[in-house]
């Protein structure tokens, strides 16, 4: 546990937090029992910390293991804090920044309902196309698209469908997954 | 292996197996049957309080007096919401304890029932951790993790919400594997990295300016922590201050000893960390009491930080060699490592420090000017030490919060860890008299002193009632100033001496209240009474309100105020101290 700090180096904290802020990934391995969630949320608003997104699952169904994926925003220093802050919860097992160990896959699902008729229909589907999405449900007025991918093809998905008859979305948040052989 | 029996039976039984003597708590209809269950043992004695905080404050000063867990039992709802100040002081303080709250029947929970309440949902933030018992399969492994999780790493509460049906339902009782026990997602890193501890000594072998400052976390590690800390300052030849939760690990007696820092400590402490090469923190956490102002804090010093919490590492104060690890560990480690490198104290290079340190213990910072004929809270506390000096029992002390609570810490001694109990992290007012009657349940033949304010002894004076009930003689030395006095000193700093609300108007008549209590009162007004006085109540054996009427406008000083640097710290014999905070400042805790 003490590899990950090392000596910084320097002695003088006088500098102020000049640090920029950053957008990271957190991969939180933890035994699902009554109340997890309420704690690592509750350490999230106790502390301060902000959350942009959360999902949560059971994962490994033998062990009642949940991994629970978080997106954070914070300076580099607070990040190292919320990843201690959460190593220090009795049921978490691990704590990885999967944006700080490098390459890793980001995958979100979004359900877009669009209502139109006549030339935007036409439009829709055409959209739809290239962004494969698929079509859960339709009707002669209405599509339910399925969308997956990074949050940002979905943020763009979502903005060309504002005007063709948007009329709401649900996103399951993100899920992510380092590359390569290793697992956590 | 295992044996038949109820829950209730199952709570009582675990509770022995931990070696579990004494139990503060107060029954309830949700209780009744764990009540039950122990009206049929004498194993485990209960010591029935008259609020539930006072149950979890004698926890705390039964655990910090003896380093084992402190046991608390209380009813579900109103029990269980009355014990939550003294379990969030518990967390702050780093202090082992288990609170078996009872709650409704598992049928009747979230229908708000009677005497309902979300126990682990009020608790969730204030525990280091907290169950709720669903079925009595899993009561047996979840009373001794709890004993795991509340007594190793860094200690703190643990609360075990236990609904009605479940301490009736029968099941069987086993005794885990200890070392099993979730030893997946929770384990404590007890031994420092060795890579660390050589580069912390390279550090301390170099220092020209070296202290020791050290905190509560050398007291949990148990009494050879202080041991050890003792022979590592002996090795080196360095200077030790501590936190006003580390007192007592290091001997106030040794000439290495240089008062308490922070906030109102000594002079010569906080100057020494501000000016210093090498800071060796163990077993403290950078608390804003004692950094001041952080981006000012210590400016030209290397920082090595031994803590068994790897996040209090950086948390506040960024440090160059980090040590994660039980203190008393790391500490053997570096008396190890130092005795590898050399046999020789630094003595010579660091003889201009401590010519330095001198010179600032030559300012006197804890002297003021004494009366003949009001009794200065200080010097209250000065005839008290010596009083209890002169005794051949051990002697314990608990405070209140306030003024005399950082008067007791600047002119009470403590040569020996474990003798001092006081709410350092949340500052509870009421924490003192109900410590008092817990460290007296765990050391009967002990000296055992509350140093108290006025306001403060207030909010948990029932516990008197607990006090005589149990024959334990507890003294309470209130230092009545009819006043909040840290309040008033604020406002005399901040505010512009509007002193809104901070009298204590009305005060109750100590000695008539000590008596209808059951106990005994005394009353002190003049100076050249008050030994005699302080004799009386020590020679009486049993509890004792003592109203010692002192000064009632004195400032607690030397104190540097929130925002200033430990260098800008503010003297006895500053003139006006209401003209030394800035608006910044005056926005600060
Ligand atoms: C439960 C609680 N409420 C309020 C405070 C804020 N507070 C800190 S010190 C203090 C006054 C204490 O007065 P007293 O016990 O007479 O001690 P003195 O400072 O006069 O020695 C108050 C109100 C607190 N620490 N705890
Ligand atoms: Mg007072």
């Amino acid at each position: 546990m003490n590899a990950h700090l090392q000596p910084t180096g320097s002695a003088y904290f006088l500098t102020k937090e000049t640090q920029e802020i950053e957008r990271h990934t957190l991969s939180v391995l933890v035994d699902n029992e009554p109340g997890i969630l309420a704690r690592v949320v509750g350490l999230f608003s106790a502390r301060g910390y902000n959350i942009e997104s959360l999902t949560v699952s059971e994962t490994e169904h033998g062990r009642r293991l949940s991994r629970i994926t978080v997106v954070v925003i914070a300076t580099p220093r607070v990040l190292v804090q919320i990843k201690l802050q959460l190593e220090r919860l009795v049921p978490v097992h691990k704590v990885h920044d999967l944006t700080a160990e490098g390459a890793s896959l980001e995958r979100e699902l979004a359900l877009i309902k669009v209502a139109g008729s006549g030339d935007h229909r036409a439009e829709t589907l055409r959209l739809a196309d290239a962004f494969r999405a698929q079509i859960v449900d339709a009707s002669v007025e209405s599509f339910v698209f399925e969308v997956t991918g990074k949050p940002a093809k979905i943020d763009s998905f979502i903005a060309l469908m504002q005007p063709l008859g948007l009329v709401e979305v649900v996103r399951t948040g993100l899920a992510a997954i380092s590359r390569g052989p290793q697992g956590m | 292996m295992a044996e038949k029996m109820t829950g209730a039976e199952m709570v009582i039984q675990a509770l022995s197996d931990h070696g579990v003597e004494h139990i503060f708590g107060y029954p309830g209809g949700a209780a009744l049957p764990i009540y039950d269950a122990m009206f049929q043992q004498d194993q485990v004695q209960h010591i029935l309080v008259r609020h539930e905080q006072g149950a979890t404050h004698m926890a705390e000063g039964y655990a910090r007096s003896t380093g084992k867990p402190g046991i608390v039992l209380v009813t579900s709802g109103p029990g269980a919401t009355n014990a939550v100040t003294g379990l969030t002081d518990a967390l702050m303080d780093s202090i082992p304890m288990i609170c078996i709250t009872a709650q409704v029947p598992t049928t009747l929970i979230g229908t708000d029932a009677f005497q309902e309440c979300d126990t682990v949902g009020i608790t969730r933030s204030c525990t280091k951790y907290n169950y709720l018992v669903k079925r009595i399969e899993d009561l047996p492994r979840i009373m001794h993790e709890a004993f795991l999780i509340a007594t190793t790493g860094r200690p703190g509460p643990v609360v075990i919400d236990i609904p009605k049906d479940v301490q009736f339902a029968l099941g069987d009782y086993y005794k885990p594997d200890m070392e099993t026990l979730r030893h997946q997602s929770y384990r404590p890193q007890m031994d420092g990295d060795s890579a660390a501890i050589e580069a912390a000594v390279d550090l301390m072998l170099k220092a020209e300016r070296p202290i020791f400052y050290t905190g509560g976390g050398v007291i949990n590690a148990g009494p050879e922590a202080s041991d050890l800390l003792r022979e590592l300052a002996e090795l080196t030849g360095f200077p030790v201050t501590s936190t006003l939760m580390g007192l007592g690990a290091f001997p106030a007696s040794n000439p290495q000893w240089m008062g308490m820092l922070g906030m109102h400590g000594t002079y010569e402490a906080n100057l020494a960390m501000h000016d210093c090469d090498v800071m060796i923190n163990i077993g403290a956490r950078f608390d804003d009491r004692i950094t001041g102002r952080i981006d000012a804090f210590s400016p030209h010093s290397r920082k090595i930080h031994v803590d068994i919490d790897p996040s209090s590492i950086n948390k506040v104060v960024r440090v160059d060699v980090p040590i994660i690890g039980d203190c008393a560990r790391v500490l053997s480690e570096m008396v190890r490592v130092w005795r590898s490198k050399t046999n020789q104290p630094r003595t010579e290079a660091i003889a201009p420090w401590w010519k330095q340190i001198e010179k600032w213990r030559a300012v006197n910072s804890l002297g003021y000017k004494n009366s003949d004929t009001t009794i200065k809270p200080q010097y209250a506390i000065e005839r008290l030490y010596e009083a209890t000096r002169k005794q051949a029992k051990d002697v314990y002390i608990t405070t209140e919060v306030g003024q005399h609570q950082m008067w007791a810490a600047q002119h009470f001694h403590f040569d020996k860890p474990n003798r001092w109990m006081t709410s350092g992290g949340l500052g509870t007012m009421g924490y003192g008299l109900p410590a008092a009657v817990g460290v007296q349940v765990a050391h009967p033949d002990a000296l055992v002193i509350d140093i108290a304010g006025e306001a403060s002894v207030q909010m948990t004076m029932q516990e008197l009632s607990t006090a005589v009930q149990y024959r334990l003689p507890i003294k309470v030395f209130i230092l009545n100033n009819e006043r909040m006095g840290m309040v008033r000193q604020w406002q005399d700093l901040l505010h512009g001496s509007r002193y809104a609300h901070s009298y204590s108007e009305s005060l109750p008549d100590f000695v008539k209240l000590a008596e209808a209590y059951g106990g005994k009162g005394i009353r002190c007004e003049s100076p050249a009474e008050l030994d005699a006085a302080i004799a009386e109540m020590l020679d009486y054996d049993g509890p004792v309100l003592f109203d010692v009427i002192v000064e009632k406008d004195e400032n607690c000083l030397p104190m540097i105020p929130s925002g200033k640097p430990h260098n800008e710290i503010i003297l006895p014999d500053t003139a006006n101290i209401g003209d030394i905070i800035d608006e910044k400042g005056r926005q600060l805790v």
